[in-house]
């Protein structure tokens, strides 16, 4: 084997393979972008760092990272973001 | 030119990490050893030295928030001291698997309870399997010395290992003597080498460090540590070399040998005791008696080759312990014995419990050790373990 490693463990942030909810999401957000005023409170709040912001300060719901806790939806205060059953 | 101060051993260590030019200092008062962080709080402030200087509310912060310096490249230094280092304990394990080369005097004081702010070494000893390099100074001007050797060692790229340097308490760091002050030149020279890392944190070049490792590559980790600590002994040797050449400071590498090498029986010690085991070796070899003293200077890595090639003519070996291991006894008299196990000819290897929570151990105990050694060889004893100055009468 080639592989020399470090004295001591590091590694470089990317995207991770761990945390991705996979199947096992029973609700999932969807944001009502006709009431979303971009405040990014729910970006603040998600405990998963699910929410990501786009260049131009969207919000966009990152679904593969998403367990689907709610806090989003209960942080928002102009109510646009709605809990959905999964499919 | 160097100059000569008639300093304590505390000011003595704030001098070396002055004269080391540390770039970060954390810090936490303890006794006894609250004065080295005090007086370099001072240097910093009145601009003698350019340190960031951070107070923390508890040994364990000081030594992250060192930890934290030092993955960043700076030259990070605390000071601590028996309950203190306890604390901080989880952090001394953090530093050394993350191969960060900081130093740290440790003064060495008993734990309580009862509550003790005198001598012993058991609080040091402790911190021996966590992959610091530990030195025992016996002097002040060895603390000066040894500090400004340590981060040449742990810098050193086949090294990368904190380092701690025990001091007695108050033996050493609230006694005045005269210390030579080298100058500032010498030790730039000294120490300047580059400064190795194993990784910097930069956020233009972000890493995560210390995620967890799975069983595949864990133990491979530790390998590079050991061998680390085995490659440290060479590394050790040079600095204490080098600066005797610079200095004229000679004060052993790996072992300190105090005519040991033709003497029959040879007190194992460290630290501060080291002096008067000395002087007892002299005493006794003017009656005639052939005695030498083999004091410690490194307690890992430990010495075992040295110790080995300096006490192969010894008959017998006496293991003055100021620390407690209970249920086994002294820490270095069973790391000792351990060394001359595989040896065909073995010396009878006895040890002495002495000087627990600062109890004195006097010249004149220091003789009865050493001429217990030859009643063991001519009676033909079984050797053992003894407790020094211990007050049976009130037990």
């Amino acid at each position: 084997m080639s592989i020399k490693i470090p004295l001591t463990p590091i590694s470089r942030p990317a995207i991770g393979a761990s945390g991705k909810t996979g199947s096992w999401r029973t609700a999932k957000p969807i944001i009502n972008y006709d009431k979303c005023k971009d405040c990014l409170i729910c970006w603040m709040y998600c405990p998963e760092s699910s929410i990501a912001r786009t260049e131009k300060d969207k919000v966009l719901i990152e679904y593969e990272y998403c367990k689907g806790c709610g806090i989003c939806a209960n942080v928002c205060p102009f109510k646009a973001i709605d809990m959905v059953e999964e499919e | 030119m160097a100059q000569t101060l008639v300093i304590n051993g505390n000011h003595a260590a704030a001098y070396g990490a002055k004269l080391s030019k540390v770039q970060f200092i954390s810090a936490y008062p303890i006794t006894p050893q609250t004065v080295i962080v005090e007086r370099l709080a001072q240097m910093v402030e009145i601009g003698e030295l350019n340190a960031k200087f951070i107070r923390v509310e508890s040994e364990h912060s000081a030594l992250a928030a060192c930890i934290g310096a030092a993955s960043t490249g700076l030259r990070a230094f605390t000071a601590t001291s028996s309950h203190g280092l306890a604390y901080m304990h989880e952090m001394v394990i953090w530093a050394s698997g993350a191969r960060l080369p900081i130093v740290m005097p440790v003064v060495t004081r008993a734990f309580a309870p009862p509550w003790s702010i005198w001598d012993e070494h058991t609080d040091i000893l402790l911190e021996r399997d966590t992959g610091w390099i530990v030195f025992m100074a016996e002097n002040n001007q060895e603390v000066l010395d040894t500090i400004i050797q340590a981060y040449r060692i742990a810098e050193n790229e086949n090294v990368l290992l904190p380092v701690m340097i025990g001091m007695d308490a108050f033996i050493l760091s609230h006694t005045t003597t005269p210390v030579e002050i080298p100058d500032q030149e010498l030790v730039d020279n000294f120490l300047a080498q580059e400064s190795k890392r194993s990784f910097i944190l930069d956020p233009n070049n972000p890493i995560t460090h210390g995620s967890l490792t799975y069983p595949e590559w864990y133990m491979e980790f530790r390998y590079l540590l050991y061998k680390a600590m085995t490659d440290a002994k060479s590394v050790i040797k040079d600095a204490a070399n080098q600066w005797a050449k610079l200095t004229g400071k000679y004060h052993g590498d790996l072992i300190d040998c105090y005519k040991c090498t033709d003497a029959d029986v040879n007190m194992i010690t460290i630290g501060s005791p080291s002096g008067d085991a000395k002087e007892a070796a002299d005493i006794l070899r003017a009656e005639g008696y052939k005695t030498g003293v083999i004091r410690l200077r490194v307690i890992r890595p430990f010495p075992s080759e040295e110790l080995r090639q300096a006490a192969h003519n010894s008959k017998v070996l006496i293991v003055v312990d100021r620390n407690l291991s209970p249920g086994i006894g002294g820490i270095l008299l069973n790391e000792v014995k351990g060394v001359f196990q595989t040896m065909k000819k073995q010396p009878l290897v006895h040890g002495f419990i002495a000087g627990l929570g600062g109890r004195d151990i006097t010249l004149q105990n220091f003789i009865s050790m050493f001429k217990r050694g030859y009643e063991i060889l001519e009676k033909d004893e079984e050797p053992g373990i003894e407790w020094i100055n211990l007050r049976r009468e009130v037990l």
